[in-house]
């Protein structure tokens, strides 16, 4: 077997790519979760970012377009559900199933005349002299400029939860919404924007997918993405920086696997395809096995309704 | 100004009424986005709604449909009274026809009437060992069963592949990635029982399991633990409740009614395993469970609807050009609808008068 196709900084560079959809819907799922909402609907959302990045895209010719396309499909859908849990108090489970199921339908009737296009091309900001360092050029200073979008993201969103008043607005409707109803707080709005810049967020996520990571559109393309960001937000125990952690991890999984499939190891490709959803659950157990820390963690209202009776 | 008011108790008749709203609802707006794509919204509603009910031919496909989404839902149900989210029937169903199709395929070119029975036994032991994994990962270490379940489905699809393409490809196929056709052989081809409704021998299994869900739901002690479980954790810990126990009997039984389905579909409608044998049936039953408002009866009837958007779906793809995916909009739509109109059941809409 030859093993000196595994460039070390390529690998890396490609890791980075693979992480940043799931960087970047779970980073929107943690402020959601945060303000006190569990919305299941990522990947639903995600395939929708997936679909009308896409289509805006290919339409325009302009993939920044088509991310910003994407993070308004995101947040539009992400509506559906911010009303029913808000103002229907609905169940936030079914809500969000019913959000993933919805998504799933909605993208593939939207996406049906798409197939099988190329979208343009997303440029990679190089930077003169920078990128042409060894080593350091590669994995510092050639990537597309998303992935450096949501390495911001993480350090905004670190700095608006735990350094801004509205952040701590923010994180009382997730710790206790009574509290902060009666402080003069409107839980429902401030949940309601959560909400959607989670859509948002997912949905540019699920565009890294279809304009970068693949770049074309087939149905269910981000094939669980989605749910794996879900539970990238438990592993990092509702903290920006771990998010980061744990979507590189993940990140590196999928490249490991894919790699090891390209060589033609003897394991067969199904069994390998398999590795990040094993993982998944793996870490999910790691996570949660200690009862006490997970309920610390974990935001004191998530997933309860709130109806403000007068 | 329109306010919402709690109601001292929740209303029975809005109970039953939301599903039948939700469907109305739901063909309403259907109606516009059929306008919206170009096709007429009258004849498309007729094809998805009605005609399923009318026509002979559809009708004889019915529970073909039906049956598997309903032993699905009636399993998936009983968790959702005690708050089990078991999200991953798609894979129990994956690995239920995994393990009783193996089976049959193990025993390929014997006769005798005990090989169904058998097959249909390690399918329900299939899909119930599948689905004891979120079970077991949920009572000894709290992971969240909705996630580990939902994980299992897509190693499930990983699986499958790799048994079509392996142990379970047939070696008279030409090297297609697909089983031997269990339904060209007496033997492990399930027996018709009702051809004009499409009800099959499974069907009757699943009509016998869903009188038991409704025996176990209203008249035993097991029920009434999970409905209290679901509506209170707290109070069925003080009445002594031990939550590992209804963890693991309501994972287990919708894992085996899924893995029974998955069965029925490869015996039935499918004959082989293919990279396609899943359809979703594992998803949409999640939305039969709802509309029929986790309720055995209630099951039943939403079955039968979520069925004949399927029938209707596939008629309306040749009669009126309809994209396939159409339908799932339409069935997640009916969902949202119904999440929506449950307030309806403990709130009251009042109009009030903005105070000064």
């Amino acid at each position: 077997m030859d093993f000196s196709s595994l460039s070390p900084v390529a690998m890396i560079v490609l890791l980075i790519g693979a992480a940043t959809p799931i960087l970047l819907a779970a980073l929107g799922e943690l402020v959601v979760e945060k303000s006190g909402v569990l919305n299941l609907g990522v990947e639903g959302m995600m395939i929708i970012g997936a679909v009308t990045g896409f289509i805006v895209a290919t339409t325009t010719g302009s993939p920044i377009l088509g991310l910003v396309g994407a993070a308004v499909g995101g947040a539009v859908v992400s509506m559906l559900f911010a009303f029913l849990t808000q103002y229907l108090l609905s169940n936030h489970v079914a809500t969000g199933l019913a959000l993933t199921l919805f998504g799933l339908g909605l993208a593939s009737l939207m996406g049906s005349s798409y197939n099988g296009i190329k979208p343009p091309r997303m440029a990679r900001l190089e930077v003169d002299g920078l990128s042409d360092l060894p080593i350091v050029g590669k994995l510092l200073f050639s990537h597309d400029p998303v992935i450096y979008f949501s390495v911001a993201l993480v350090v905004a969103v670190w700095y608006f939860l735990n350094r801004t008043r509205a952040g701590l607005v923010l994180r009382a409707c997730g710790e206790n919404h009574d509290a902060a109803h009666s402080l003069g707080y409107n839980v429902q709005l401030i949940r309601f924007g959560a909400i959607m810049f989670g859509g948002a967020c997912a949905g540019l996520g699920g565009a890294y997918v279809s304009l970068v990571r693949v770049p074309q559109w087939t149905e269910g393309m981000t094939a669980g993405v989605g749910w794996i960001a879900l539970a990238i937000v438990v592993f990092a125990s509702w903290k920006p920086w771990r998010v980061i952690l744990g979507a590189y991890l993940f990140g590196g999984i999928t490249i490991l696997q894919l790699s090891l499939q390209a060589l033609g190891i003897s394991i067969s490709g199904a069994y390998l395809s398999m590795t990040p959803y094993i993982v998944t659950i793996v870490v999910l157990v790691i996570m949660s096995a200690d009862r006490k820390r997970a309920s610390l963690n974990a935001p004191a209202c998530l997933g309860r309704s709130f109806h403000a009776s007068h | 100004m329109l306010r919402l008011e709690q109601r001292q108790q929740p209303s029975k008749a809005m109970l039953y009424l939301t599903p039948v709203m939700a469907v109305l609802a739901t063909m309403a707006v259907g109606g516009v986005l059929f306008a919206l794509l170009g096709i007429d919204p009258f004849r498309a509603i007729y094809l998805l709604f009605i005609d399923p009910f009318v026509d002979s031919y559809n009708l004889s496909q019915l529970f073909v449909k039906a049956s598997p989404l309903i032993l699905i839902a009636m399993g998936l149900s009983i968790g959702f009274r005690a708050g089990v989210w078991n999200i991953g029937a798609e894979g129990q169903f994956i690995v239920g026809a995994i393990a009783g199709g193996g089976v049959g395929l193990a025993l390929w070119g014997m006769e005798g009437w005990w090989i169904l029975p058998l097959m249909t036994a390690a399918a329900a032991l299939g899909g119930a060992l599948w689905a004891m994994i979120p079970a077991v990962l949920k009572i000894r270490f709290n992971a969240n069963e909705i996630l580990v379940s939902l994980m299992l489905v897509y190693v499930a699809e990983n699986f499958l592949a790799q048994m079509v393409q392996g142990l379970l490809r047939a070696p008279d196929g030409r090297g297609f990635p697909e089983s031997r056709n269990l339904g060209r052989n007496d033997a492990t081809s399930l027996p018709d029982v009702f051809p004009a409704l499409g009800i099959d021998a499974g069907g009757v299994v699943m009509l016998i399991l869903l009188a038991g869900a409704f025996f176990l739901l209203q008249k035993h002690a097991l029920g009434f633990q999970i409905k209290l479980t679901g509506d209170s954790p707290r109070a069925a810990r003080f009445a002594g409740v031990n939550p590992s126990v209804i963890i693991a009997v309501c994972l287990g039984v919708s894992g085996a009614a899924a893995g029974l389905a998955g069965l029925f579909e490869l015996t039935g409608a499918a004959g082989k395993l293919t990279i396609d044998f899943p359809v979703g049936y594992g998803f949409t039953a999640i939305i039969v469970a709802f509309l029929g408002r986790l309720n055995p009866v209630g099951i039943l009837l939403a079955g039968v609807v979520l069925a004949g958007t399927y029938i209707g779906g596939e008629n309306a793809q040749f009669a009126l050009r309809l994209p396939a995916a159409a339908v799932t909009v339409f069935q997640g739509m009916m969902l949202f609808f119904l999440l929506g109109f449950e307030i309806l059941i403990n709130y009251r809409v009042k109009r009030v008068r903005r105070a000064v």
